[in-house]
């Protein structure tokens, strides 16, 4: 684990995109914060990281686009998994390599609050606290594109899948906003989801019996419930679709709230994520 | 040391590895020799445990490679068909970055890394980016990738391929000195590179084992025939009836000859049995010329090529040698 780490982050230094990374993060950064403080004397340093949270959607996918996919190209991945290390092991390397050239950044931003004490009083407290929360938020992208990178040998597909992810977390508060709040409208989302997981469920196991099984199954507690417990599904949708909106964390901790259920739940995003990409290379050398 | 059980591998419908069972002993160098695509590179990639196989078992020093990854890896050297480097690092760099995930003790790691620099002949180009280094030194830095910390079992898929011929003779000695101490499997499909280091061959054909034996027993083996070929300057039919006057021939095909006037026959016996002089004076009786006569023997080359022979799948077989072109669905 400690030689993977050690050579990826090597491997992000001695090329480009590690420097594009930490580099595109800073300008962007540093334009805001001259716009909103240096020149708009606005104390909350929260604004800026609030303003940047898009450039993480561009960033991220740069960064880890390679990371397991170019293992898989170059064929560098037998090396690894012939070795005597694990896969969670291989993964969390990588991870922890991401996660280090992400503090780079932030590190440097840590600096911005201090510069604007030197103008006026500033919340110190609320600034770290919400760096903090862009950090963490960060970091949880990161895990969805080492994710998505272990799934295909092509960083540009693996580039442009993370990017249409995170682009779809950050605005899924709108896409929830669709949706009708009654309960009916759940409902046939709902209906309508089941059956597209038993089509699944179908696909990949060629099961005939157990999907329409499983369907039948599904569709029948769903209009059960929606007959006895209507009330349970008012809003629903939203409520399901809010799970994925990464992005809407992040504003308890540009509030200057340190909010700790946010901790948790970005921590969830990390660990999930980690997770499915170890299940993701062992389920290659099966198949 | 290592023992494999009923392996089999199937991608889909094709059936890539296909029971296969062998064991192979402490000290020995055993050769996968098979055309390409007969299944060599997938059960490699299945006993370093890189593939999962679809039923049966890998045991590398008593350690089942799906049960106990960690351990059984611990004792293996893998270079695979396709040496796994990084182009971005210099061949020292990858060589502590190997040394690194192979857990050996970081004080004996610069000391190994040159010795096996020297031993590989890649000492010179220590420092140089692998992206710009050769076909040859690639592979030669692979194997010194393989043979760090000196494992147990050292597996090496094709390594001679992209060497030079002073180069062969150079790897192929140090394969026959680990010999002497490790286990080594290498795969080949070209015979003479297996029969010169190795103590045991074993011939896979359609991911089947087809023969397993010495260099030197595997003529035997085959309920083999001997080819005598003739060149006569006769009549067709004085020929054919010296030839059936020889109740040891086991069958026999006549055709003309590019020599004018004279037939060529090829005649099919027993091992034991050497026709040559009974068939030089029933000529000398008939006033038929005898222009050629020659005794084969069935070399190895001709087992592999009997054993191997059936060709009709093989063209559509080739791309399936290499574990990692898998199919993204299964």
């Amino acid at each position: 684990m400690a030689a993977i780490y050690r050579r990826e982050v090597k491997s992000f230094l001695n090329s480009m995109t590690g420097y594009l990374f930490i580099a595109f993060i800073l300008v962007v950064t540093g334009i805001y914060f001259t716009a909103y403080h240096l020149r708009g004397g606005y104390p909350l340093f929260s604004y800026t990281l609030e303003a940047i949270v898009v450039i993480f959607l561009i960033a991220v996918p740069v960064l880890t686009m390679r990371i397991l996919a170019e293992e898989r190209r170059q064929k560098t991945d037998q090396l690894l998994l012939t070795s005597p290390v694990s896969i969670s092991g291989i993964v969390i390397g990588k991870y922890l390599a991401l996660v280090t050239v992400l503090l780079i950044p932030t590190l440097v931003m840590a600096v911005y609050p201090l510069v604007l004490t030197q103008f006026g009083s500033v919340s110190l407290p609320e600034s770290y606290t919400a760096l903090a929360g862009l950090f963490l938020l960060a970091c949880s992208f990161l895990a969805i594109g080492l994710y998505l990178s272990s799934t295909t040998e092509n960083q540009v597909i693996a580039a442009v899948l993370t990017f249409l992810v995170l682009f779809v977390c950050y605005i899924m508060n709108g896409i929830a906003n669709f949706f009708p709040e009654t309960a009916s409208a759940s409902f046939y989302a709902l209906a309508a989801a089941a059956a597209a997981a038993a089509f699944l469920l179908y696909y990949m196991t060629a099961h005939l019996m157990i999907a329409a099984a499983g369907f039948l199954l599904a569709e029948g507690a769903l209009t059960a419930l929606f007959f006895l417990r209507p009330s349970v599904y008012e809003g629903l949708i939203q409520k399901i679709l809010g799970i994925f909106a990464i992005t809407d964390r992040f504003s308890e901790f540009t509030n200057g709230i340190f909010d700790l259920s946010g901790v948790i739940y970005y921590l969830s995003i990390i660990v999930f994520c980690l997770f499915l990409t170890v299940q993701s290379i062992q389920k290659r050398r099966w198949s | 040391m290592i023992e494999v059980e009923h392996l089999t591998k199937r991608y889909g419908n094709h059936l890539a590895v296909d029971d296969l069972s062998f064991t192979v002993g402490e000290g020995q160098i055993y050769g996968f020799l098979g055309p390409n695509g007969a299944g060599k590179s997938t059960t490699m990639n299945i006993m370093t445990g890189y593939i999962a196989p679809t039923s049966g078992e890998v045991r590398i020093s008593g350690h089942n490679i799906l049960d106990e990854p960690e351990a059984a890896r611990k004792s293996i050297g893998y270079l695979p068909e396709i040496p796994p480097l990084y182009p971005d690092m210099t061949v020292k760099e990858y060589l502590v970055f190997a040394a690194g995930l192979k857990k050996i003790p970081r004080r004996d790691t610069q000391s190994m890394i040159a010795e096996l620099m020297e031993t590989t002949g890649i000492t010179d180009m220590q420092n140089r980016l692998i992206r710009n280094l050769s076909k040859g030194y690639r592979q030669r830095t692979g194997l010194a990738q393989a043979l760090l910390g000196y494992p147990p079992v050292i597996i090496l898929d094709e390594p001679m391929v992209g060497l030079d011929p002073r180069q062969i003779i150079e790897i192929r000695d140090l394969i026959r000195g680990l010999g002497r101490k490790h286990t080594v499997i290498l795969s080949s499909h070209i015979l003479s590179e297996i029969s010169a280091v190795c103590d045991h061959i074993m011939i896979i054909s359609h991911g089947k084992l087809v023969a397993s034996d010495t260099p030197e027993n595997l003529p035997l083996l085959m309920a083999g025939t001997n080819t005598l070929q003739l060149t006569v300057r006769t009549k067709e039919q004085t020929l054919r009836s010296i030839l059936n006057g020889q109740d040891k021939i086991l069958s026999y095909t006549l055709e003309p000859s590019a020599e004018n006037g004279a037939w060529d026959a090829v005649i099919r016996t027993e091992t034991q049995t050497d026709l040559r002089e009974a068939l030089f004076f029933d000529c000398a009786k008939q006033n038929a010329a005898i222009l050629n006569m020659q005794l084969s023997k069935m070399s190895l080359e001709d087992i592999f090529l009997e054993l191997t022979g059936d060709e009709e799948t093989q063209t559509e077989e080739g791309g399936d040698d290499n574990g990692s072109n898998l199919p993204q669905r299964s």
